[in-house]
């Protein structure tokens, strides 16, 4: 029987098993969305902007592993989750975009709405497409689905003419794809991994330093053993954190620009670097002349672009982390079953990084009177511990809890690394949330970050979808003060926000509860009340607004040249202009 | 260095955009292009001319491959190859020099294909070597107009080996 390109849509959605979608209707797809209204299978989150959308379907397939969709109209609707695709492409998310378009008739014409969503969306799209006729849909959502989720996963646009929506053609969905210029590579290749192994067991020195490729290829499970067996500390980037969990005595969090010093120095001392699942970004190498000096690289990724575009790699592996892992783990046990032995060889290396660790740990100083930002996360921790997932925004908040959160379950660590979007931790809450009702979710953010999506309250308050934000309010936009102190002699150009709005009325007038709490006595007090409530929740944390995050590798410095702390001769003064000369009349850090 | 990269694509809507588009992206330079459909009517060919070091290649390679719609991807640099490209080349000929230009095309093997009383339309196709030296001999006359293809590409057939090598595989 024939079906119209809508209700192909939506049978092919149903194929593909997606239980939800988040968009906002339009013109152009009025009848997919007329379709979608009249059954149940697939449900329809309406946001409140198209950004939040494609936000939410990012927080879903994070936290999923499964591909989020977004389905927004042309023109504005699809420019308004372009931000969305560009984030979604740097950290490799498996997502399908629909967009709407003006028929077929009316492409090229600049016809009301219009917009060249294949051609903007393709610099950041993994793949995109335009149908052109109906009888080629339901074949090209399949091949979307396959392409976003398979290799290394990322966004694909698929763009839907109106008249392809209503009119018909016979319906079959196709169980195979047939794309002949693309097959990801599995397996890695036997000789390569047999000599990895052989490194592995004779380095003296080395560091496993795990990426965002750990957690799409699931490989939580081979990479603990792989760690476990050649007793070799971990590191992990922003992108890769809760693939190893940050308890384990292995563990040394995350490395780089606001890694740990433990971390950094081992890797800058590592004579083996063995790379799973990770892009040598630069916010990780700093300086890259002078990134591990003496390492030797074995390099799993199962993009080959990744390899060798910003270091050397000596050993490379093509593969999917979990594949590749699983074979040298085999080939490991069949070389060396003596676990002592290995045990002593690494010691030396474990005692130093200790003591790396015991020289310069995290640390901030709490007092009565102003609530510290750390602290606040440090709390949150103790309370929440293992359970829940957490959605972060970007800014300096963001890598205090990359810090201070030890993550201890795949997927429960959802943020933007690559683009850095501000605006984008609480869409993904509530997509996350969408996926697992029952689960603490919790989106830890700044006022910066947070009023660039805080639409999306509403959409909260109408699914009840009961997130938690910890909103850690310094009245700046902190990571950019931070900067501005170090390099720019404390002139704060535009990063203090002037007036804020009061977030507990804010999210009254949302219909949710909001908390706050002034003084640090009161932190935990606010953070069990909300963590407890049973709808979503906003916690408004007044914290000392010039704390910076350290440690840090200043930008074009080598990794073993952190900085620990404010330098000395900055602070007092910049501060005491700044007190100076705010709050001015009608502006405030603290909300009025 | 200079290299020449066939691209073995889908012959689709687009396709030519997105290799085009990685390489304004990404920096990466395109010294000449050429696309046209390959015998398989499914398929086209495009033949990019690019300069870059070892790395800067390597991660052109890779990117192409990247491509859905890429099927294959031949650095031809790297092989034993020929390549060609036709140059259209409009010069200005005054009657004493009409002579002149039809000596220099001859030398060339190339063709007047279009003639005016003040100009001749010269057609010569060769390696980048041939063509460059046309043109600079046309130049003294005054070029009027002058339009290149690009390179195109193809990889020799393995030589039938010479007697004296085949006795060399044999001892
Ligand atoms: C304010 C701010 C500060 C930051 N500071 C830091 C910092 O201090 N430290 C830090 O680490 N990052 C930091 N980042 C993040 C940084 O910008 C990068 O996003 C991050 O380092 C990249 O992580 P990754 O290498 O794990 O790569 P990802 O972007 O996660 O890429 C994953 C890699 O794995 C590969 N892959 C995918 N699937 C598979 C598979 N199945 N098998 C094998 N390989 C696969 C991909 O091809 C890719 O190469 C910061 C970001 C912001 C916004
Ligand atoms: C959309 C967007 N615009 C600008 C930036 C640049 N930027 C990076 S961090 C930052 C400040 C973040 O401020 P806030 O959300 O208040 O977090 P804080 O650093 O104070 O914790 C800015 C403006 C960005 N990352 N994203």
């Amino acid at each position: 029987m024939k079906k119209t390109g809508a209700e192909i849509f939506v049978e092919s959605l149903k194929q593909e098993g997606v239980k939800v979608l988040f968009g906002i209707p339009g013109g152009v797809v009025l009848k997919i969305f007329d379709v979608l209204h009249q059954q149940k299978d697939v449900e329809v989150v309406l946001t409140r902007h198209e950004q939040g959308a494609a936000h939410m379907a990012e927080g879903y397939a994070k936290a999923t592993g499964k591909v989020g969709v977004a389905l927004v109209t042309s023109g504005p609707g699809m420019t308004n989750i372009v931000t969305g695709l560009a984030d979604a492409y740097m950290d490799s998310v498996p997502m399908v975009a629909f967009t709407g378009q003006v028929s077929t008739n009316l492409i090229g014409n600049d016809a009301f709405q219009e917009a060249d969503n294949v051609g903007i969306s393709r610099p950041c799209t993994k793949h995109n497409v335009l149908v052109k006729d109906v009888r080629d849909l339901a074949r090209t959502i399949k091949e979307a689905f396959y392409i976003a989720r398979t290799g290394r996963p990322g966004p694909v646009l698929v763009d839907i003419p109106k008249d392809v929506s209503t009119e018909k053609a016979e319906f079959k969905y196709p169980d195979k794809v047939n794309l002949r210029g693309y097959s990801p590579t599995y397996d890695g290749d036997k000789h390569q991994i047999k000599q990895a192994a052989e490194e592995i067991l004779k380095a003296k020195k080395p560091v496993i330093y795990i990426g965002g490729g750990a957690l799409f290829s699931d490989a939580a499970h081979e990479i603990l053993e792989f760690a476990e067996m050649t007793q070799i500390p971990v590191t992990m980037t922003l992108m890769g954190l809760s693939a190893f969990p940050g308890g384990h005595s292995l563990s040394m969090g995350m490395l780089g620009m606001h890694g740990t010093y433990w971390s950094n120095m081992a890797m800058h001392y590592a004579d083996l670097v063995i790379a799973v699942g990770a892009r040598f970004d630069d916010r990780v190498t700093g300086k890259i002349p002078e990134f591990c000096p003496e390492a030797r690289f074995v390099h799993i990724d199962i993009d080959p672009t990744s390899i060798r575009k910003n270091v050397e790699a000596h050993i490379p592996i093509v593969g999917d982390v979990k594949t590749v892992l699983r074979q040298l783990n085999v080939v490991l046990r069949s070389m060396d079953g003596n676990q002592r032995e290995i045990k002593e060889l690494r010691r030396p290396w474990q005692k130093q990084i200790a003591e790396w660790k015991q020289a310069h740990p995290l640390k901030y100083h709490q007092d009565e009177k102003s609530t510290k930002p750390q602290y606040v996360i440090e709390e949150l921790y103790k309370l929440t511990h293992d359970k829940g997932i957490i959605a972060t925004d970007v800014g300096q908040h963001q890598m205090w809890a990359a810090q201070y959160f030890k993550g201890a379950k795949p997927r429960t660590w959802l943020t933007s690394g690559g683009l850095g979007t501000m605006g984008f931790g609480f869409p993904a809450a509530i997509g996350a949330q969408k996926a697992y009702p029952g689960e603490l979710v919790v989106c830890i953010t700044s006022e910066g970050s947070f009023q660039m999506n805080l639409q999306e309250l509403a959409t909260a308050a109408t699914y009840n979808l009961p997130v938690k934000i910890v909103l850690l309010n310094n009245g700046f936009h902190g990571m950019v003060r931070q900067w501005q102190d170090l390099f720019y002699d404390g002139r704060y150009a535009s990063s203090y926000l002037g007036k804020i709005p009061d977030f507990v009325k804010l999210a009254g007038a949302y219909g949710i509860r909001g908390l706050r709490a002034l003084k640090p006595a009161e932190v935990e007090p606010v953070l069990r009340e909300g963590l407890k409530h049973k709808g979503p929740v906003l916690m408004d944390f007044p914290v000392y607004p010039f704390e910076n995050c350290y440690p840090m590798i200043p930008a074009g410095a080598a990794q073993h040249e952190m900085v620990l702390e404010d330098p000395p001769k900055l602070t007092k003064a910049q501060r005491g202009r700044v007190a100076k000369k705010k709050p001015e009349e009608g502006e405030g850090v603290l909300p009025a | 260095m200079e290299r020449i990269i066939s691209v073995l694509v889908e012959n689709k809507f687009g396709v030519l955009a997105r290799v085009a588009g990685l390489f304004s992206a990404r920096g990466y330079n395109i010294e000449s292009l050429s696309v046209a459909p390959t015998l398989d009517p499914t398929t086209s060919m495009i033949t990019i001319v690019t300069v870059g070091d070892d790395r800067i290649i390597e991660q052109i390679m890779k990117q192409l491959n990247k491509v859905v719609e890429v099927l294959k991807v031949v650095d031809m640099t790297e092989t034993s190859y020929l390549d060609r490209e036709t140059a259209l080349i409009k010069v200005h000929t005054r009657p004493e020099h009409r002579d002149e230009a039809m000596r220099i095309a001859d030398i060339f093997r190339a063709k007047i294909v279009d003639s005016s009383p003040t100009t001749y339309t010269i057609e010569v196709t060769g390696d980048v070597d041939k063509v460059e030296a046309l043109i600079n001999m046309l130049q003294p006359l005054g070029i009027k107009e002058l339009i290149r293809t690009g390179r195109v590409a193809i990889a020799r057939e393995a030589k039938v080996p010479s007697r004296r090598e085949s006795q060399a595989a044999k001892a």
